[in-house]
């Protein structure tokens, strides 16, 4: 089974859970930016974050035989602190890195105009980078929020085509489908979705357009989420063409549209053999030698 | 195509030769490299985007970008902030570069020495060029050999070992040392060390 999570953030996570992933068939990740749990002070803070994810983390993925893109974005929660709303200025160099495969995590945290102004920006820039976007739906008044995230979509030059709305549930689900738009679901142990309900969504609406992701960030999470949603499916009576469909053809589809997904594992260097999981052909294993942290 | 013609320097130091890179790439990525080593000769301001973008539009991308590096020959300071705001890949270009665009020690060993800093094996491996061979300061450069054995970077990666470690006692010691400090906990040492280990016999 192969499996693309299309939406975990590893600089929160082990090179034990990278093992674990690899194991349960997770081949390919995307991480977006998003908050880091404690606030950010400076535009400065962002950058380390986006080199980050642009240099360090697909080293440490591809040492356990899994590729790594990102998305970057100003995120909702931060674009109200005015220390913060700057590192706008400074997304469009990142924007054209060769790994950079959307615009994201974007869209509403507390509905603010604060955060009208930075969406409204950042699908502009998602449409001008010729990038799709990765939109999170708000876990508070989470139906106005996704009406309020679709009317912004709507008004902006990005086509719906070409957005992944994060976060579903069961009572967003119907209108984000009607809209044209790719349908992220998170799973997550006590909060968002859970298996269960994810096999429900899946019978009642269909596999097309459907992304399942860990989220697995530094809060209570779990990694291999997306190997028991498979697992789920396949009990419910799923075929593994649907799992496959969900767990990678779905995502490999929507972040193709940046036409920078590349899914033959890069080579990190002499201590790794990259590994071609183009088609889900299991990696040989990990590096011979990874690398101690204290090296 | 028309030819993309060799600078000066190219050719040495291990990037690839542009008639070599081109005749390995498609129509579409032959055409972008020539337009982009157009741009970048004439430093015109789209020519950074290109640098970035090199690695969907052109196969081997580190060759591509020691390519466009070579052609627009950036000053210094526009080297450094292409480093410093350059993703792992674009880095590794800048320091396959140093030897070829001659770039003046006092700014491009800290470029080197940024490099080491990291633990990506990548970075390590082409920081460990000729330039470094040629200009970094011994204690550097030991150490440096030495994160190679840390972190598995083979050291026929390092250029100038041979004639670097010839006769130094002080790497000898410290190559020593770490095969020791392996002994007593159990594990094994490198083969590498050994072979570092008698380059540092033979006699100056």
């Amino acid at each position: 089974m192969r499996i693309f999570d299309p939406h975990i953030h590893m600089t929160s996570r082990t090179t034990d859970d990278y093992e674990a992933m690899h194991a349960a068939g997770v081949r390919a990740i995307v991480e977006p930016a998003f908050w880091l749990g404690q606030p950010r002070t400076s535009p400065a803070s962002f950058h380390d974050y986006f080199d980050s994810l642009l240099g360090w983390e697909p080293f440490r993925a591809a040492q356990y035989g899994i590729t790594h893109h990102c998305t970057l974005a100003l995120n909702p929660k931060e674009a109200n602190d005015p220390r913060c709303a700057p590192v706008l200025d400074d997304l469009p160099r990142y924007l054209v890195k060769d790994q950079v495969v959307a615009v994201g995590e974007i869209g509403y945290d507390s509905m603010t105009p604060a955060e009208d102004t930075a969406l409204e920006h950042q699908l502009q820039l998602a449409a001008d980078h010729d990038l799709p976007a990765l939109v999170h739906t708000p876990h508070r008044d989470k139906l106005a929020g996704l009406r309020r995230t679709l009317d912004a979509v709507a008004a902006s030059a990005l086509p719906a085509e070409r957005v992944l709305l994060d976060h579903l549930n069961e009572t967003t689900v119907e209108e984000a489908k009607d809209s044209g738009a790719w349908l992220g679901f998170s799973v997550y142990p006590d909060t968002k979705m859970d298996e269960r309900r994810m096999v429900a969504v899946l019978r009642e609406f269909g596999p097309e357009k459907v992304l399942v992701n860990s989220a697995a960030d530094w809060g209570k999470s779990d990694p291999l989420k997306t190997r028991k949603v498979a697992d789920a499916m396949l009990a419910a009576g799923f075929d593994e063409d649907d799992v496959d469909l969900v767990l990678w053809r779905n995502p490999v589809a929507f972040y193709s549209l940046s036409g920078r997904l590349r899914l033959t594992a890069p080579a990190t260097g002499p201590t790794h053999e990259g590994n071609s999981i183009l088609r889900g052909a299991p990696a040989t294993g990990t590096a011979a030698h990874p690398v101690a942290a204290g090296a | 195509m028309t030819a993309v013609h060799a600078g000066p320097d190219t050719g040495q130091g291990g990037a690839a030769r542009p008639e070599t890179l081109a005749a390995g790439l498609d129509e579409d990525a032959r055409r972008w490299l020539e337009q982009a080593r157009a741009e970048a000769a004439a430093q015109a301001p789209g020519w950074e985007p290109r640098f970035a973008e090199a690695g969907r539009r052109c196969g081997p991308a580190d060759d591509a970008r020691v390519l466009l590096l070579t052609a627009a020959r950036p000053d210094p300071a526009d080297l450094t902030r292409l480093y410093r705001q350059g993703t792992a890949a674009e880095r590794r270009a800048v320091l396959l570069a140093l030897p070829l665009l001659e770039t003046d020690p006092a700014h491009g060993v800290p470029l080197v020495e940024d490099a080491l800093r990291t633990n990506d094996t990548s970075l390590l491996a082409a920081a460990l060029g000729d330039y470094a061979a040629r200009h970094l300061q011994a204690h550097t450069w030991r150490h440096a050999v030495l994160k190679c054995l840390f972190t598995g970077v083979p050291v026929s990666r390092v250029a100038g070992l041979a004639s670097r470690s010839r006769g130094d006692g002080e790497l000898a010691r410290m190559l020593r040392a770490y095969a020791a400090e392996r002994t007593a906990a159990g594990r094994a040492v490198p083969d590498d060390l050994h072979h570092v280990l008698a380059l540092t016999e033979e006699e100056r």
